[in-house]
């Protein structure tokens, strides 16, 4: 452990935080830190409202949900400059919204309507905003950091200095693309970098009981010349500095980190799942230290006034009031949509 | 006209799109200095340099995402599968990723890039190493699938490849590497979805693709011998797949022989006689007749390979059958 380029709090995740009111090292301007707190705010309003829709039944297929992971996808994507890219997975809804894709467009694709991110041809799994630069939720375990890496390949060939920021989870470390792409990447020195949440739990099997060392990613990364880095992902001022640092070197021409970042998701894995296998112990004291709550409390401590902060809230809960109402409001896609768009010319026809 | 075999003019097609525009590159695994282990990419590393032409390690999956996120973000990548056989350990990026991003993105990612690979038996390489996996390619929406049997064939198809906006699978048939053809100067730019009539009779309806062209115009030969002439229609693509020039001819012969490289089940043949049995049933004259491969993975040994793939003689059999 004494080689990990250990950035959690003292004594790791499962004590405390950091001290509530010392700015950490590295820690953003203020005004960036209240967007923070805004992003994980919406996400996870949008989410538990997501999850009533599902109980409504206007929500229809599958969904996974970020809730307790805000704290990753806030971080980063305020450390990340517009022009970098995200790719991300079917846990996407937070990534996705972080990068600024409208909350009415992304939940109207959950439910399957035309005012949709992707009119509906998606679905939770694969949210895609490419004017936001998020270039996609990947729904098959590793694939995507292999895409990213061409992402990355791409903004070196073209000297553009845009990062490609990779997010997956834990079970993905064990998986072959995985491996591939960190040696591609740490080979070809690429502008990428590979942001593990580990939520300790992949789908329903303990990640530590499924992988041979203790730290699923930050463990893997001398395999491949590269520095652990672990992180508190509940610590959304340590994500951000840890993002900052990636993002600087990747941008400098040093190449790719591979970050983990210790997290827990409140849920269960998918829609279907309630998540009663896990100890309930473990689950209160991850709830105990929910991001958001944690957050909120450093940012009063470092004057933000507490009106501030409950606009923030309010506001929330009407975007995500007035994003629910647009989307229901929306008509389901148009048939015609069915075969269009397998081809650039808009059609699918594979005769001629 | 210069005359050149089909592994030069592959190096020629790639050479030319490279000339031609700055944001084409080729990745993959001895692509570079080594010219790639069929020697189809020789020159290209000298001529572009090692920012356009990269090697790879043995990682497939990591050679066809690359491809896919940098044609995503403006290049048009050209990567190579050594072997088509290896598609089978990256088939996810294909046809999960490269295939529906497009379409689950409602139009929102386009992603210009051409998949080469060397495709098919006769090299005696045994059964991992000899597939035909063109209809692999044909059963996914979303992935264009080309297969030229001439080298002039490889610069213009090639080019037309890397130019089209949608990924294209280019399945260069490896036995016809050391071929010769003719291929005239200056560029060459075909069309996808363009079937060519190879050779014109009256009588049968042949249709091929890659290496079984040569076979089926040597069992045309053959034929007319026997004073049966018989068009030979060269495919070149199946995706899309020009159902016009097939359809057409069969109204003129009214019989119809696929010659297909595949093992049976599922092969591009039976996708062809499906369409000719629905839209033009009136016009046959006799039963739709495939030549395939058996339903079997491809032996090594030479006499084996040889008597598995579909030769002359079977061609010719098969024409008989349709027209008896």
């Amino acid at each position: 452990m004494t080689e990990l380029q250990d950035q959690r709090g003292r004594g790791g995740p499962a004590s405390a935080a950091r001290g509530i009111g010392t700015a950490p090292v590295g820690a953003a301007p203020i005004e960036v830190r209240t967007s923070i707190y805004k992003m994980m705010v919406e996400m996870r309003d949008f989410e538990k409202r997501a999850y009533d829709l599902f109980l409504q039944g206007l929500v229809k297929g599958t969904s996974h949900l970020g809730l307790g992971q805000e704290a990753v996808a806030a971080g980063f994507a305020a450390a990340m400059r517009p022009s970098d890219y995200t790719f991300a997975t079917y846990r996407g809804h937070n990534h996705t919204l972080a990068r600024g894709a409208p909350m009415a467009a992304v939940m109207a694709e959950l439910m399957g309507r035309q005012a949709g991110l992707m009119a509906g041809k998606g679905g939770s799994m694969h949210l895609t905003s490419v004017a936001h630069r998020m270039m996609g939720s990947y729904a098959i375990v590793g694939a995507h950091l292999t895409i990213a890496n061409g992402a990355a390949w791409s903004a070196k060939l073209r000297g553009t200095g845009e990062v490609a920021v990779c997010f997956f989870g834990d079970g993905t470390t064990n998986i072959g693309a995985f491996h591939e792409a960190l040696n591609l990447a740490a080979i070809w020195k690429l502008p990428v970098v590979f942001v593990c949440e580990n939520n300790r739990w992949m789908e329903y099997t303990p990640i530590s009981s499924v992988t041979a060392v203790a730290h699923p990613a930050a463990d893997r990364a001398r395999s491949y010349g590269l520095d652990p880095v672990l992180v508190d992902g509940n610590d959304a001022d340590a994500t951000y500095a840890a993002a900052s640092v990636a993002l600087e070197r990747a941008r400098a021409g040093a190449g790719p980190t591979l970050v983990e970042a210790e997290t827990y998701r409140h849920g269960g894995h998918s829609r279907a799942d309630p998540g009663k296998y896990r100890p309930e112990a473990e689950v209160q004291a991850w709830l105990a230290r929910d991001p958001i709550p944690l957050y909120r409390a450093r940012l009063a401590e470092s004057g933000v006034d507490e009106s501030v902060l409950r606009r923030i809230e309010e506001a929330a809960q009407s975007a995500v009031d007035a994003a629910s109402a647009e989307a229901a409001a929306s008509p389901p896609p148009d048939f015609s949509l069915v075969e269009a768009d397998v081809w650039a010319d808009g059609g699918s026809s594979w005769r001629r | 006209m210069a005359e050149m075999t089909y592994r030069d003019a592959v190096a020629r097609g790639i050479a030319q799109e490279m000339e031609r525009d700055p944001s084409v590159v080729l990745v993959g695994e001895d692509v570079g200095s080594a010219g790639g282990v069929f020697k189809a990419t020789v020159g290209v590393f000298d001529r572009f340099g090692p920012d356009r032409v990269v090697d790879t390690p043995i990682s497939e999956q990591a050679i066809l995402g690359a491809a896919m996120g940098a044609a995503m973000t403006g290049l048009r990548p050209i990567a190579e599968i050594m072997f088509s056989d290896f598609f089978a350990v990256c088939w996810d990026i294909v046809a999960n990723e490269i295939a529906k991003t497009r379409y689950m993105t409602n139009g929102q990612v386009s992603l210009p890039l051409v998949i080469r690979s060397a495709n098919g038996g006769g090299a005696r390489f045994g059964a991992q190493h000899s597939q035909s996996v063109e209809n692999w390619a044909m059963a996914i929406p979303g992935l264009k699938v080309v297969a030229p049997s001439t080298p002039r064939d490889v610069v213009g198809l090639l080019a037309a490849a890397v130019r089209d906006p949608d990924p294209v699978l280019f399945f260069e048939q490896k036995s016809l590497y050391p071929a010769k053809g003719d291929v005239p100067e200056g560029e060459i730019v075909d069309e996808l979805g363009t079937a060519v009539v190879r050779r014109h009779g009256k009588d049968a309806t042949v249709v091929a693709l890659a290496a079984m062209v040569p076979r089926a115009l040597e069992a045309a030969d053959r034929l007319a011998g026997e004073g049966v002439e018989v068009t030979v229609i060269d495919l070149r693509s199946l995706v899309p797949l020009d159902v016009t020039t097939v359809a057409t001819s069969v109204t003129e012969t009214g019989h119809l022989v696929t010659v297909e490289e595949n093992p049976r089940l599922c092969g591009w043949g039976a996708e062809v006689a499906s369409i000719v049995a629905e839209e033009r049933l009136f016009d046959l004259d006799g039963p739709i007749v495939r030549v395939t491969t058996p339903h079997v993975p491809l032996p090594a040994a030479d006499a084996l390979e040889d008597a598995a793939m579909p030769t002359v003689a079977r061609i010719v059999e098969g024409v008989r059958r349709s027209l008896q």
